[in-house]
């Protein structure tokens, strides 16, 4: 097989099933192999989704998930992208702020959990706070990043017909920067989906984080706890994938590399 | 006086006196023009000819008021150039086409202030004009490289702006594609009679299409000469006139005509 040759319809169904199928089996062999009794085997965990199916409770952990995500991930997409673009526009404050964004960018939105419990209370407040802090520097810095990298010649053609400068950034910078946006967006979204796990372990009651801690708390359900993660893997892919499907509308088609 | 006689009379579209630039890199300043005058008249064809790196270049983006010069002034229609205008639009090679925008989106981006009836029918005349009918609804990644550089004359036809200037338009293309473009872009001209700055390093690009060619001398770039080519379009590239013109300027610049 080369690796220039493009992979067959069946090829790039079947092949991924083959994997998967492969580590479920290394999966129970292990467990097996250890004999262990307190990590589950597949066939204990494909029990648990089906137990925590038939539970209403589950359906309403994941639309609090999702709700609290869209919540915090839509707060940061409202105030990064203007600022983003903003500080793009206008690189001298970019200048003069970015060291802030700079110190604040690498503190893990976990190791505000106590200072968002303080300012917001235990509950949905502080969850969606943290979710927030998560997305919101990945969009502002992709924004300032797209802006940047605006050409040049961009910029004269559309100084050249006369735009003024709010309708340059709206008609010009803004479409040009878009591809950019959304990556960082989609980066963001990923952020925010890895973030509400870990919120809801420590600041709610409800959702798949909790659903995660409260099967391990309530009884020791492993097979429950490894139920919840993999839901949160499926799910978590669903919204990439979501996602990744903007990719494909036309007007920013041409700041993606799409095989076929 | 009659109305003849003023009828006659050319006027001047373009009149820049003393240019001079000179760009700080790395602590040193570098002269890159030099006391440079130049008039163009309504309608003419100008090329600006010269080795890479003579200026010619800087000297386009400076008439069009994209930078400002560090000597001289440019006077168009009697304004001083204190920036870009409308009314002279620059066409940079096929890279200055929006990719976020269909064909149609693209011709049509200057005429936001016209009725959704005129700009209708501006788009649909100018992709008429530079043959792209059938293309409206596509996009430049989906369009060949001569393709986008008509889009981009399109764009700028579509403002009827009094002036065009053009940064080495095909030097980007394949030589066939190159020549289609200059019977093209000389068929518009004589449709339009826009006033065109065109600059090429390409000799018989410029005693293809020109009234006049600028011949430039490099480091700091200055004006060598003008050549007025005076054949009639449309122009026989073997006939002798043609030929004593082309190798003048072969002389001119300074390099045999053999390999």
């Amino acid at each position: 097989m080369t690796t220039l040759r493009k992979p067959a319809r069946w090829e790039r169904v079947v092949w991924p099933l083959v994997a998967f199928a492969v580590s479920l089996l290394l999966w129970a062999w292990l467990v097996r192999w250890t004999g262990t009794k307190v990590f589950p085997s597949p066939l204990e965990v494909g029990r648990g989704i089906l137990e925590l199916s038939r539970k209403h409770v589950l359906w309403i952990d994941i639309v609090d998930s999702l709700r609290r995500v869209l919540i915090g991930f839509s707060a940061a997409a409202l105030l990064g992208i203007p600022l983003g673009l903003f500080l793009g526009w206008y690189p001298a404050v970019n200048q003069t702020v970015n060291p802030v964004l700079q110190i604040l960018r690498p503190i893990s939105p976990l190791a505000w959990i106590p200072v968002a419990i303080l300012l917001l209370g235990v509950g949905d407040h502080a969850a969606t706070f943290l979710i927030f802090l998560g997305a919101f520097f990945p969009i502002v810095v992709a924004c300032i990043d797209g802006v940047g990298s605006v050409p040049l010649v961009y910029r004269r053609a559309g100084g050249n017909f006369g735009l003024s400068n709010a309708a340059l950034l709206r008609r010009v910078v803004f479409p040009s920067a878009l591809p950019r946006i959304l990556v960082g967006l989609r980066i963001a979204l990923g952020i925010a989906w890895l973030v509400v796990v870990a919120a809801e372990m420590v600041a709610v009651d409800s959702g798949l984080g909790y659903l995660v801690i409260d099967s391990r708390n309530s009884g020791k359900r492993y097979d429950l706890v490894i139920a919840a993660m993999l839901l949160i893997g499926i799910i978590g892919l669903m919204l990439d994938l979501l996602f990744r499907s903007l990719e494909r509308v036309r007007s920013v088609r041409w700041g993606f590399r799409h095989d076929g | 006086m009659d109305s003849t006689t003023q009828q006659v009379a050319a006027r001047t579209a373009l009149h820049a006196t003393g240019i001079s630039m000179a760009f700080e890199r790395n602590g040193e300043i570098s002269d890159v023009l030099s006391n440079i005058d130049l008039d163009v008249e309504e309608g003419e064809f100008i090329c600006l000819l010269g080795p890479s790196g003579c200026g010619k270049s800087t000297l386009l983006n400076i008439l069009a008021g994209f930078l400002t010069p560090t000597k001289g002034q440019v006077e168009i229609g009697g304004e001083i150039v204190r920036g870009p205008d409308p009314r002279r639009i620059f066409v940079f090679q096929e890279r200055g086409v929006f990719p976020w925008l269909t064909v149609e989106g693209n011709i049509a981006f200057g005429l936001g202030a016209l009725s959704r009836e005129e700009r209708q029918r501006r788009v649909t005349h100018y992709i008429g004009l530079v043959g792209l009918k059938g293309f409206e609804k596509s996009y430049p990644s989906e369009l060949s490289g001569g393709m986008k550089q008509r889009v981009e004359v399109a764009r700028a036809l579509a403002v009827d702006p009094d002036m065009l200037m053009l940064d080495e338009p095909f030097g980007a293309l394949d030589s066939i594609t190159r020549l289609t473009m200059r019977k093209e872009l000389l068929r518009v001209w004589e449709a339009e009679r826009k006033t065109v700055l065109f600059v090429t390093h390409d000799i018989e690009e410029a005693v293809q299409l020109a009234d006049r060619v600028v011949v430039m001398s490099a480091r700091p770039g200055t004006i060598q000469t003008i050549v007025t080519i005076d054949i009639p379009h449309p122009r026989d590239i073997s006939s002798p006139r043609y030929l004593e013109l082309r190798d003048g300027i072969f002389r001119q610049i300074g390099i045999a005509q053999q390999i």
